[in-house]
């Protein structure tokens, strides 16, 4: 039973069905499906991350996803575009090579880029701005976007052929557990039993957790992201703005699909406050102040999973038969494919898949976090 | 726009503000154990609902204040000083 018909719920199942022949699996979801964080993230896909561990496991997802069309015989317009970081400063400098070359002696791509390769890459760049000065990047040509809507229809459709049941319409009201085992599921339209019940429900993890009578290093946040009007084509890659925290690429339709950090305070609302957005918009403009008079068309929140040490959660709990896969924070799209491959594998075989052994829920008392910038236990900061 | 009354200014937006977490845990006693300070440093009620949370006045008197807040409408219900605690009806 997998609750949550989300990305990594629907990969999940997929994966269940098609590598390990388990095909005795539902997808209960609230709503219908892929209306969650799948259809409301940016569409970035990179494994540019500095923990061994978090490299090995996000380039497992970007191998995963240059195959993922083919597999699923789905056209989920994945575009190897390229993800270009620039660095405003001689330290950030030193922290972005580090981190290239930590990913280059894990044999993934990273590139040094000079001022002049970034502004031939990225024309509408200011490399002079007033206040924050582009001194070079790092490019990781492998990274890009995905159509994100199409990989929700794609692993759904591939779950649904190989015998999966997807029950749309159809909220968890509580988990049915006895003697600290999981036995099935209260939902809207009845109870369902299960003798594995996978949370795949990022964003309100802590709620269903809580339904088990668990409390996970969870907060929950909101996070905006934006869509401009339409433009003839005029970013070519995914950049992303080192002095403050935006991110930005050009969709196919031509719009610009960009955001930055979360508004920073506990929420389950789906939408957010006009600090973040004046923050993001301020970015936008110090970077590429020839887009200072794009309209913006559309601006909408979801709401993540963050942890306390900024990484995810893939692992079984104290509760026997149910697994969690959630804290994605706000990088749970890319890790799809990795995500549902490693979670199937958990459940499978009840023992990690290598590469997400280090994604469990032990890791914060065993004093084995993942904090990728070392920022401590405070959601609000990761 | 998140507006916060803080008892020494009184109405101010957000942008005044940093946001310091989950207000309702206490530090264990020295003895206590390693599970209750893992409970007190990384597990969190996170609830969907009324939350008590620090919020610091770093844009105005720089005080750290106690505030009641929901985290679904972000209605704000009490504020108060950082060693207040609020009446037991709002919670």
């Amino acid at each position: 039973m997998i609750v949550g018909g989300g990305g990594h719920g629907l990969a999940t199942a997929y994966y269940l069905a098609t590598r390990h022949g388990i095909t005795d699996v539902a997808v209960l979801e609230r709503g219908p499906i892929g209306l969650g964080n799948v259809a409301r993230n940016t569409t970035i896909i990179r494994s540019n991350y500095f923990l061994p561990d978090n490299i090995r496991f996000y380039e497992l997802s970007l191998q995963l996803w240059e195959g993922l069309e083919r597999a699923l015989n789905f056209n989920a317009m994945v575009s190897q575009r390229g993800t270009l970081n620039l660095f405003h400063t001689e330290a950030q400098r030193d922290l972005f090579t580090r981190r290239a070359n930590q990913m280059r002696l894990l044999g993934v791509d990273a590139q040094a880029v000079s001022r002049a390769q970034v502004k031939a890459l990225v024309p509408l760049v200011d490399l002079d701005n007033g206040r924050y000065p582009v001194l070079g990047g790092f490019l990781q040509p492998r990274g890009g976007t995905v159509r994100h809507d199409a990989v929700a229809w794609g692993y759904a459709r591939g779950a649904s052929r190989a015998g999966v049941d997807i029950i749309e319409h159809c909220e968890v009201t509580a988990l049915r557990c006895v003697a600290g085992r999981v036995c099935g599921v209260e939902t809207a339209r009845g109870m369902i039993g299960a003798d594995t019940v996978c949370l795949a429900v990022a964003g309100h993890s802590s709620l269903l957790a809580a339904m088990a009578g668990l409390t996970l290093p969870i907060e929950s946040h909101v996070l905006q992201a934006y869509v401009s009007e339409a433009l003839k084509p005029v970013l070519d890659v995914v950049l992303t703005y080192g002095a403050g925290h935006f991110y930005v690429s050009q969709s196919d339709k031509g719009g610009l699909v960009f955001g930055g950090a979360i508004d920073g305070y506990n929420t389950y609302g789906q939408r957010g406050t006009l600090p973040m957005s004046e923050e993001v918009a301020a970015a936008a403009v110090t970077l590429l102040p020839g887009l200072a008079r794009v309209k913006v068309l559309r601006q909408w929140g979801g709401v993540m999973d963050m942890t306390m040490d900024g990484s995810p959660i893939i692992s079984k709990t104290p509760i026997e038969g149910l697994i969690m896969n959630g804290g994605w924070c706000y990088g749970g799209f890319k890790a799809i494919p990795a995500g549902g491959l490693t979670t199937a594998h958990l459940i499978a075989h009840g023992a990690p898949h290598p590469a997400a052994a280090h994604l469990s829920l032990e890791r914060f008392a065993a004093g084995c976090t993942l904090d990728e910038r070392g920022v401590g236990p405070f959601p609000y900061l990761h | 726009m998140l507006r916060i009354a803080c008892p020494w200014c009184g109405v101010r937006d957000e942008s005044e503000f940093r946001y310091r977490g989950d207000a309702s845990k206490s530090r264990p006693s020295a003895d206590a154990g390693l599970k209750a300070f893992n409970a007190y440093v990384y597990e969190r009620d996170n609830p969907k609902g009324w939350h008590l949370e620090w919020w610091l006045h770093v844009g105005g008197c720089r005080k750290l204040l106690t505030v009641l807040r929901h985290t679904l409408t972000h209605e704000i219900r009490w504020v108060g000083g950082a060693s207040d605690q609020p009446p037991e009806e709002l919670r």
